[in-house]
């Protein structure tokens, strides 16, 4: 995995008329963690979608070092958001499959990306028939089937039981010990060792 | 090239397991073909002088209806915002879907063909010019409608803005395809023909780019 | 901090473009143009009216010529002007583009819908009815068509931001398209009617026709002018009534 840094600085957003992020810097590096934590409204999607390119920003710009140059500009980051992408009328293994081939992943991973988010026999079945608490741990399994060095999370424990959210801290935690980095916006707290600092954002004009 | 062949394989997929959209879809072209001429009186030579107009404005309706689930699905459960990341770009991907799309919305309407020219009485020449239009001309209106789904993604009623923006947008593929039937001028057919094909050509090139321009913009 | 923010040194066109300038020389200019405007009518409609001789063909019928050609002149040059500011907006993200794009559309409306009304008018006593399906006529309805579903797509979303840069998509797509439309038309036209009823384009343009035709596309193009911008002021002042609503709402207490 190469060696990427994150870095955000002076980041200013505006939505529909109002200032969501005022000057917003950041930095993470190889094998650390960063939890953006705050009240609702406070920008922390908003700031993730900054960070993922989704959304431009105003002001200020948000740098990667150490990325390849020749690939596509997001092509070492994965971002998930609330919504989790997974297509009923497909099969658990096909909508992974889809992601594998659209994202460049490898295919020879999935088997073992389904085993590990504790999907295993549920291949054939149709994702519409997952609760939402598997299809949220299908989402998440991309993380494993398609190795990228920056994830950004955007609240993943949600939908998800105690056991699930100690899953997602175990996964956590190897992908930093990889020299992985993440930057996860959560207001659960999220049971893993590892590397992290916590960033609290205040909610702009307040 | 992978991502581009997952994405045709999972629309084709999705569009053929939930048959029933394309049912609708063949359904409504040929009730809205077989609807006009209880408009127009069970006159048969005057129906079959007719049938090219009315094969095209219910081609052209059937297909405007099938615009709207082009991105929006895809939009709604966080896809669009996931093919940013793709080892693709976006206009490839769009390009993708839109091929996708017009094999399950422009295809059906050729093979539904036969039932209105029977029922319009159109020659065995008139048939299969008819099925040539259709064949230049749809992915043109799959084109244009594209653009017409993907601006309006980001609005809950989009529904009904799209298709205002996009007929006065078709105008030409109605003319070229209704106009290759003129027996009063000798080579229409002919140079319709090109003329749909240069537009579909021209259009489903260009399409990719506005339509996934919008989508970057819908998406923010 | 490494802010590179493009407000730093501004050049000329940002600062008479910025919405706070804009509204400040702009004030100066509404009046001296709305009074050019209502001179240079006054200067045509004499000109039309009183100085210029009736066809010999058409009769007097021939003035309804002098407010149809500028209206019809202006319902492409409106397009060209949202076209650019289209292009403002994609490309520098320029607030007054989106400004000067949302006002130029109603105007375009209304200066097509106006064409075609003269053309209808001027079509009953020379071609025996009013609307004929005549290649200019029909290729200007289109158009019309087309600005009134621009509006539509303004109006149809909440973020004036983000509809400004879908609805630059449109314009710019719609810019592609209507010469295509206009050759389809032309093409269909052909088709169905060989011998063209009639033409602007052929008969020899004679100067005492010329002289009222160009003082009323002058007085025309000021009135788009004065009402271009008078739209654009219009449309800053709302958006900053409505950022002063939301302001004041969030003050009013309670989480947004």
């Amino acid at each position: 995995m190469s060696d990427i840094s994150l870095a955000a600085e002076g980041i200013v957003l505006e939505r529909g008329g109002r200032a969501v992020l005022v000057d917003l810097s950041l930095a993470v590096s190889p094998g650390e963690a960063l939890m953006l934590r705050g009240p609702n409204g406070a920008g922390k999607s908003s700031a993730l979608l900054v960070l993922a390119g989704l959304l431009a920003p105003q002001e200020g710009r948000v740098r990667f070092t150490g990325a390849d140059p020749d690939a596509p500009p997001f092509a070492h980051l994965h971002w998930v958001g609330h919504d989790p992408a997974i297509k009923s009328g497909l099969s658990v293994a096909e909508n992974l499959r889809f992601w594998i081939d659209v994202l460049g992943g490898r295919r020879d991973r999935m088997g073992d990306a389904l085993e590990a988010a504790g999907l295993a026999g549920l291949e054939d079945f149709d994702a519409g028939l997952l609760s939402a608490g598997q299809t949220r741990r299908l989402a998440l399994a991309r993380l494993l089937a398609i190795p990228r060095p920056l994830w950004l999370l955007d609240e993943p424990t949600s939908a998800l039981d105690a056991d699930g959210a100690h899953w997602v801290g175990q996964l956590l935690a190897n992908h930093l010990a990889g020299g992985g980095l993440a930057v996860i916006a959560t207001h659960l707290d999220i049971p893993f060792s590892g590397d992290s600092k916590t960033m609290t954002l205040i909610r702009a004009g307040a | 090239m992978t991502a581009f062949l997952a994405i045709l394989s999972r629309d084709l997929k999705l569009g053929l397991r939930q048959g029933g959209d394309l049912l609708t879809l063949v359904l409504f072209f040929v009730i809205v073909g077989v609807l006009l001429p209880f408009a127009v009186g069970p006159d048969r030579p005057l129906l079959s002088q007719l049938a090219p107009a009315i094969i095209w404005v219910a081609a052209l309706l059937a297909q405007l209806l099938s615009h709207d689930r082009l991105f929006r699905s895809d939009f709604e459960d966080g896809s669009l915002a996931l093919f940013r990341q793709a080892s693709l770009s976006l206009d490839g991907l769009v390009f993708a879907k839109l091929i996708a799309h017009w094999l399950l919305t422009g295809l059906p309407l050729v093979v539904a063909m036969p039932v209105l020219a029977l029922v319009l009485g159109l020659s065995a020449d008139g048939f299969w010019l008819a099925v040539m239009t259709l064949l230049a001309g749809t992915p043109a209106l799959t084109a244009f409608g594209a653009i017409g789904a993907a601006v309006t993604v980001g609005l809950k009623r989009g529904g009904l803005v799209a298709p205002v923006i996009v007929l006065p947008m078709s105008l030409p593929v109605l003319i070229f395809g209704t106009g290759a039937f003129d027996p009063a001028r000798v080579g229409a057919a002919s140079q319709a023909l090109l003329l749909l094909a240069a537009l579909s050509l021209v259009s489903m090139a260009l399409a990719p780019f506005a339509a996934a321009l919008a989508l970057r913009i819908s998406g923010e | 901090m490494a802010q590179t923010s493009p407000n730093t040194h501004p050049g000329w066109f940002t600062r008479i473009a910025h919405p706070g300038m804009f509204m400040g020389w702009t004030r100066h200019v509404v009046l001296p143009l709305a009074i050019a405007t209502a001179l240079a009518f006054a200067a045509g409609l004499y000109v039309v009216f009183f100085a210029s001789p009736p066809d010999y063909q058409m009769g007097d019928t021939v003035r309804m010529m002098y407010v149809h050609v500028p209206t019809a002149w202006l319902s492409q040059f409106c397009y060209a002007v949202m076209f650019s500011s289209a292009i403002g907006t994609l490309v520098w993200r320029h607030p007054m583009a989106d400004v000067s794009q949302k006002a130029a559309a109603p105007l375009g409306a209304a200066f097509t819908a106006l064409a075609l009304f003269t053309g209808a008018m001027w079509g009953r006593p020379t071609w025996g009815t009013f609307w004929e399906w005549d290649g200019r006529m029909t290729s200007t309805l289109v158009l019309l068509f087309i600005y009134l579903g621009i509006i539509a797509l303004w109006r149809a979303f909440d973020d004036q931001l983000k509809a400004a840069r879908i609805v630059s998509v449109v314009t710019l797509v719609g810019a592609v398209n209507i010469p295509i439309i206009k050759f389809s038309v032309d093409w269909w036209q052909t088709l169905h009617q060989p011998a063209s009823v009639f033409r602007t384009d052929g008969p020899t343009v004679d100067f005492s026709i010329l002289t009222p035709l160009l003082v009323m596309t002058l007085a025309f193009s000021l009135l788009f002018l004065t009402l271009h911008l008078v739209r654009m002021r219009t449309e800053v002042t709302r958006r900053r009534i409505r950022s002063l609503e939301l302001a004041q709402a969030r003050a009013a207490g309670g989480a947004p």
